[in-house]
């Protein structure tokens, strides 16, 4: 789903985030990505969304190409992959509903699926009933839960997080971190970076470690 | 394909909905394009309007022909029937000297003065009438010919007076066309400069819907349709500007055609013109919209 080959990051400053770095996620998979504070996690997350491009090495995503991707190709790639967000980045001027139906209006869904498709996915992150309401009145917890609606309404093959629990007390972001593991069984491939290595142990997944942009563990399976 | 429509059905409205929620902004923008589209139709109103009124003086402005003065009465009357006969003249008058005298006498109330005089001061006289379908490049060139006719001591016609309003009228439709042409580049500045203000504050929003998977057409629409829309607003401004403008004017320049006993009346901007007009507004728009999403919109990527 997700190969990585000597992949390099070099930003505009000189500075190497990621250093042939080579992994492969396969389909279903449901990886947690770990590392010290600039070892490189949210570098590798932008490069799979291509917000940042590789400087060298090959990127494959869903099939995709991302080394040879041409621009007017990038809305498509970003619309097979949900990402959550540390800081949620909902639009504070709209309703929980039209927050989460975002994706879908812009895929161009029809109206009629855009409503029970936003429904079923607040009710999976439980939070049917608060449609209406706007964002700035939820709690952080639930904020974080309508931005995982949103990655998810649009039924993604592959979803990525980056530090989702970041701003949570363990209890909210055990919550979180089940929901995650849903979707996986639902057939989703999730890829996790967190700090959290208490998540890591309850759920039992694969673990990869970046260290100052090196892949030091957990490259493939087994 | 309809679902393509629904989408930017929705778009529109949604436009709609965000002018009508900024009520102060949008009424500031619409009166300013307003303005600048109402000035320059209606100086290409005026123009128009007097052209009209030109061209219908134009036509068979009579020639005078005043005649040496030791011309005889029989010779002036033979010059009158000789010129009558010219295929380019439909009628010749001849007006004696001493007529004439009396009927300035009788209108300008100056009869004790000329009394005064010894003898007439004034020469017998020629009135021609040319035919009407003939051009004006003629007509000058008849004067000039009558003129260097030995008999003939001037020749006078309204019409150099015609020529010199027309040559005028010419000059300030140039100057609307120009003027338009500058002020629907004030069109396009005035609306991208509102559009480059919604994209800084809706930065964030557009750079949530990129990375969620929107394309550059999804971002660019509804930005298109807010300029689209403020131009049509701003004509439609300047569209009840101009009608209002012609309503205040109509009434002094009937009184002015009255005087001057005409039949001309001010034509206001036929319907097809008042949707140019709003054609025009849209259009420049769209341009500006175009041109500032092009300039502000593709720097905003998410980080
Ligand atoms: N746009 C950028 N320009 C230059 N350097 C950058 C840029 N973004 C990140 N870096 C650098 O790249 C390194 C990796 O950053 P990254 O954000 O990927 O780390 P991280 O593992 O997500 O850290 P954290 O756990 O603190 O979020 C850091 O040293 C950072 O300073
Ligand atoms: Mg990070």
């Amino acid at each position: 789903m997700i190969r990585f080959s000597q992949v390099t990051k070099r930003y505009p400053n000189g500075h190497e985030a990621l250093k042939q770095v080579s992994l492969f996620i396969d389909r279903q998979e449901m990886v947690f990505l770990i590392g010290h504070s600039g070892a490189g996690k949210s570098t590798l997350l932008k490069l799979i969304t291509r917000v940042e491009r590789s400087t060298r090495g090959q990127l494959i995503v869903n099939e995709r190409n991302l080394t040879r991707l041409p621009r007017r190709q990038v809305p498509y790639l970003r619309r097979e992959i949900g990402v959550v967000f540390q800081d949620h980045k909902l639009l504070n001027d709209r309703t929980v509903f039209d927050n989460v139906a975002l994706p879908l209006v812009v895929a161009g869904v029809g109206h009629r699926d855009t409503s029970r498709r936003v429904r079923a996915a607040l009710d999976k992150v439980g939070l049917l009933g608060k449609e209406r309401l706007f964002p700035i009145t939820l709690s952080g917890g639930e904020q974080q839960r309508v931005g995982i609606a949103r990655a998810v309404v649009n039924r993604p093959p592959i979803l990525l997080a980056d530090e989702p629990t970041g701003n949570l007390d363990a209890e909210l972001s055990d919550e979180i971190m089940d929901l995650f593991g849903q979707f996986n069984q639902y057939g989703v491939t999730v890829l996790v970076a967190t700090h959290d290595r208490r998540h890591i142990a309850r759920l039992g997944k694969r673990v990869m470690e970046l260290s100052d942009g090196s892949l030091i563990q957990g490259a493939e399976e087994g | 394909m309809t679902a393509y429509l629904t989408r930017h059905l929705q778009v529109l409205l949604a436009s709609i909905g965000q002018m009508a929620r900024n009520p102060g902004a949008t009424v500031m923008t619409a009166a300013a394009i307003g303005v600048t589209l109402a000035l320059p139709t209606l100086l290409y109103l005026i123009t128009d309007n007097l052209e009209r009124a030109s061209a219908g003086f134009d036509k068979g402005a009579p020639v005078t022909l005043f005649l040496r003065k030791d011309l005889d009465k029989a010779g002036a009357q033979a010059l009158a029937r000789r010129l009558a006969q010219r295929p380019e003249v439909t009628a010749s008058r001849f007006i004696d000297a001493d007529a004439a005298l009396a009927e300035f006498k009788q209108r300008s109330g100056l009869a004790a003065a000329l009394d005064m005089l010894e003898g007439n001061p004034l020469p017998h006289s020629v009135v021609l009438d040319l035919s009407a379908d003939e051009h004006t490049d003629f007509a000058s060139r008849m004067l000039e010919e009558l003129e260097a006719d030995p008999d003939v001591s001037l020749a006078q016609s309204d019409l150099q007076w015609m020529r010199r309003l027309r040559a005028i009228v010419s000059l300030a439709q140039r100057g609307a066309l120009l003027l338009a042409i500058l002020l629907a580049v004030a069109v396009v500045v005035i609306i991208s400069n509102t559009i480059r203000l919604a994209i800084v504050n809706r930065r964030d929003e557009i750079v949530i819907i990129k990375l969620i998977g929107g394309t550059d057409a999804f971002v660019r629409r509804p930005f298109l349709y807010s300029g689209f829309l403020q131009g049509l607003v701003g004509a439609v401004v300047a569209w009840v500007l101009i009608a209002g403008c012609l309503y205040l004017l109509g009434g002094p320049v009937d009184e002015l055609s009255r005087l001057y006993g005409t039949e001309f009346r001010l034509v206001g901007l036929p319907l097809r013109d008042a949707l140019l007009v709003l054609l025009c507004g849209g259009l420049l728009g769209w341009v500006a919209s175009r041109w500032a999403v092009g300039r502000h919109l593709s720097r905003i990527e998410p980080r």
